[in-house]
Parts: structure tokens; C-alpha cells; sequence
């Protein structure tokens, strides 16, 4: 084991040999995507990893709930008991809503919409990779978690899932870069698309014509023609409009509602019982990237693009 | 690889790989060190027989999985990075530790940078200057980590 005297392939050859591995798995993994089924395996092998570098913070949570005061707590359950009056209130007004709609929608023919599984999923690890937004959930296929479920928080639409392992899944946030959602303006109806830019709190929309009739503090909900995401969840709350003539397009800037920054629940929606076996269709979403302006028409040819 | 405590060199990487991705509060996450390079280019240059390029392909491969980025990314840049170690490590070796801590920041340096190059060509990603802040807590960490290090070398007799 001397150093002096080198045996096996010199570094040289060794560099060599595990960038053309690293080209190869780059190109297969990015363009063709034909990991996604061992990245699921890969996942379960390292969620053991991922479960020991959250123990720490576990712990301290764990501790920090086991020593809470009398008098927090009864705080708060005060303020439990006061928020579910107002709930239930809401959600009287809810049912009823709903028989209503029900019943209008029969006399109308159209289609009843389906009542959704849920399942809450608590945020295990969240990665420090400055480059891509996703955090990882203590569900997998175990419970049931399929590619491209919808995942939301109290407030909002958080991402999709990515990845599925056995015990553990990744879930890839509405802020990533190569993350996309179809929306619509919840007071006019307006399509477009939010795209993620790498910053927390930030979504961009791209091809909005100058004439397109928004505002700033407008609330942008999924327009649920993807297919992926169930219709109106809300997303985000646009922020800045810049109309800057010269440019082709108006520049929309919206702030996503949920707090991506501060996950720790999450809630599971399975969008539709029939649907779950059509796995293949989930990735092009995920992939949606608009190259270069287009022609005009682009915001309708982009939403098309965004649903399959 | 197991043969003389070889053992200990597979836990510390297991270490240093924990601690990259142990949660942290978001201000403190942007100068987060490289652990896992840090112990690579000591073991690299303490025992370059036996870490390695592919050792550092490998790690870099795992950390690609654990951090959910495109396969392959996080594992050339690490492999390129230490391959620059692994060629000069008997100068290295004979450097002061500040001259040897300014030259783990210029590889740190290089590491986040060829990690953005690479995203940068798959993805439209833009680069912030907070990209480069573990390079400083990178720094700061070799002497210790040197320190740390070495002695658990001598202790296991690791050889």
C-alpha cells in the first residue's frame, strides 16, 4: 500500500473514465429521463441517510413539544377551540353548497365532481442544493404516493411529487426552475402559466399580452387543465407588473401563497381514482421550459403544452 | 478498502455526507461547508492510494441522489476537483496549512462553479453571488477538519 509506487489505472485514466460514466448518466438522466424508475430505488436506499441527518432536528422538536408550558398550551387550545367553531360554521355552508352544486350540475348534465383522497405527509428533508427547490416527505409507495400527485399545504399549491421510493418521496416545489403550473386569474378567468425561477418567493409568467386585464394583489388559482392539478387551489398573488412597452410581452411576477419556505405538513390529494395508473404522462409538466419569444399566440399553444 | 481500519475512512465520508445535508436554518444554509469535498481532498492527500477520483465520483454520485439533482452533476465536478488534488499531492502535502486552506477554497471555488456551469447548460439557471459563500466557511473549516482529521489517522492507524 505504498504510495510510492502507483498501481492500477494512473488518475489520468481514472478522470477519464468517470466523466464519460458522468456524460452518460447526465445525458440519460436530463434528456431522456429513464431514471426515474432507479431514482425511486435510489431514494429508498438512501432515505436511512436522510432519516439520520433529521434526527437531530427531530429531537430538538420532539423537546421543544414535550416542555411547553401549561399556559401555552391552553392558549392554544383555546385558540383550536375558536378556529373550529369557525370552520364548522364554514363548513355547514360548505355542504350545502355542495348538494346545491350537485344538483345543478345533475339538472345540467354535466359531470359530478368526485370527492378526493388526502393524505397529510410531514417534510423529512429539505435539500441544500442551491439549484433545484424540492423537499422530501415521509410517504411512498407504501401509502399509496404515485408520480405527478399534487401536493398542497394549508394556504396553497406546494409542487408535485417527483420521485416515489418505498417509505420516502420527493416532492418538486412550484418554485424550481424547470417546475411549471397552468393557472387562471381567480377574478377574471385569465389563462396563464406560472414558472418557477430558483428564488422561494417568486413565480414568473411568461407571454402575458400588455392588453391582459390584471392587477397587482390579483389571486392566480390552478385552472386544473393540466390535468395534474385539481381546479382551483390557489397558487400565488401576482406582485409586480412591469408593462415595459418595449418588450413583447408584459412581465408578470407573482409570490406563491404557501410558505415555501417554512414547510412542515403537507397534504396528499389524489386527483383521480381512475387516473392513477397513467403514470407516463406526468413528465412533461415537470419538463415545460418555454426556449425562446415565440409567436403570439404562444400563452394558448404554451397552456396546450403544460397539459399534456 | 477495509483492510487497516479502512473503515474509518468510510464513516468519516458517511459523516461528511450527513452533515451536507442535515437541515439548517435557510440563512445559515448558504455558507454551509463542503464537508464532503473537505474530507475527500484530506484523504486524498493523506492516503491518495486509496481515495481517489472514483472515490469522489462515487460520493458525488450519492450526494446527487440525496440532494435530487441531475445524476452525474455533483459527481464529475467532485471527481474533477479532486483529480487536481490527487495529481499534486506531495506539494500540497509540503504547504503551510493557510497556504493548503487557500488551495481547498480554490477548489472549493472551482467545485461550485463547475456545478453551476454544468446546471447552468441543462437548466436556465442564474448565478447569485450566495453560490459562492461556502467557499469562505470551506476555508475557515480545513484547518480544523485537518486537524480532526489527522487524528483519527494516527489513532486507528489507518494506513
Amino acid at each position: 500500500m505504498s504510495p510510492i509506487f502507483k498501481h492500477g489505472p494512473s488518475a489520468r485514466h481514472r478522470l477519464l473514465l468517470v466523466l464519460i460514466l458522468s456524460i452518460f448518466l447526465i445525458f440519460f438522466d436530463h434528456y431522456i429521463s429513464s431514471f426515474e424508475t432507479t431514482r425511486g430505488y435510489l431514494q429508498s436506499l438512501v432515505s436511512p441517510l436522510q432519516y439520520l441527518a433529521t434526527a437531530p432536528k427531530r429531537m430538538m422538536t420532539w423537546t421543544a413539544e414535550n416542555l411547553t408550558s401549561r399556559q401555552d398550551l391552553i392558549e392554544q387550545n383555546q385558540r383550536y377551540k375558536v378556529d373550529e367553531l369557525l370552520l364548522r360554521e364554514q363548513l355547514m355552508q360548505l355542504s350545502m353548497l355542495e348538494k346545491e352544486n350537485t344538483r345543478l350540475r345533475s339538472l345540467l348534465a354535466s359531470p359530478v365532481r368526485k370527492e378526493t383522497r388526502k393524505m397529510v405527509a410531514e417534510v423529512i428533508a429539505v435539500d441544500s442544493d442551491p439549484y433545484t427547490h424540492q423537499v422530501v416527505i415521509n410517504r411512498g409507495a407504501n401509502d399509496g404516493v404515485y408520480e405527478g400527485q399534487p401536493v398542497v399545504d394549508e394556504k396553497g399549491i406546494v409542487g408535485q411529487i417527483q420521485n416515489v421510493g418505498t417509505i420516502s418521496s420527493r416532492v418538486i416545489l412550484i418554485t424550481d426552475v424547470t417546475h411549471a403550473v397552468p393557472v387562471r386569474v381567480s377574478r377574471n378567468g385569465i389563462r396563464m402559466i406560472a414558472n418557477g425561477t430558483g428564488h422561494i418567493d417568486t413565480l414568473i409568467h411568461n407571454f402575458v399580452p400588455h392588453s391582459t386585464d390584471v392587477r397587482t394583489g390579483d389571486v392566480l388559482v390552478t385552472s386544473g387543465l393540466g390535468g395534474k392539478y385539481p381546479e382551483g387551489y390557489p397558487v400565488s398573488t401576482i406582485i409586480k407588473i412591469n408593462q415595459d412597452e418595449t418588450r413583447a410581452f408584459a412581465q408578470l411576477y407573482s409570490k406563491p401563497v404557501a410558505e415555501i419556505d417554512r414547510l412542515r405538513y403537507l397534504l396528499l390529494l389524489w386527483t383521480d381514482e381512475d387516473n392513477v395508473s397513467a403514470k407516463q404522462s406526468n413528465v412533461a409538466e415537470v419538463e415545460l421550459k418555454d426556449k425562446d419569444a415565440e409567436a403570439l399566440e404562444q400563452q394558448s399553444t404554451d397552456t396546450k403544452k403544460a397539459n399534456q | 478498502m477495509l483492510a487497516h481500519n479502512g473503515i474509518i475512512i468510510l464513516l468519516t465520508l458517511l459523516l461528511a455526507l450527513i452533515a451536507s445535508i442535515i437541515p439548517m436554518p435557510l440563512s445559515v444554509d448558504a455558507f454551509r461547508p463542503d464537508w464532503v469535498l473537505v474530507v475527500l481532498i484530506y484523504w486524498c492527500l493523506a492516503l491518495p492510494s486509496r481515495v481517489n477520483v472514483i472515490t469522489a465520483w462515487v460520493l458525488g454520485f450519492i450526494l446527487d441522489v440525496l440532494l435530487g439533482s441531475i445524476l452525474g452533476v455533483h459527481a464529475a465536478a467532485l471527481a474533477i476537483s479532486v483529480f487536481i488534488i490527487a495529481e499534486n499531492f506531495q506539494k500540497i502535502r509540503n504547504f503551510s496549512i493557510w497556504q493548503q486552506s487557500i488551495i481547498v477554497g480554490v477548489v472549493a471555488a472551482l467545485y461550485h462553479l463547475l456545478v453551476f456551469w454544468i446546471q447552468r447548460f441543462l437548466t436556465d439557471v442564474v448565478f447569485l453571488p450566495s453560490y459562492l459563500y461556502p467557499v469562505i466557511t470551506t476555508i475557515i473549516l480545513w484547518p480544523w477538519a485537518l486537524f480532526l482529521l489527522r487524528k483519527i489517522r494516527r489513532h486507528f492507524q489507518i494506513k
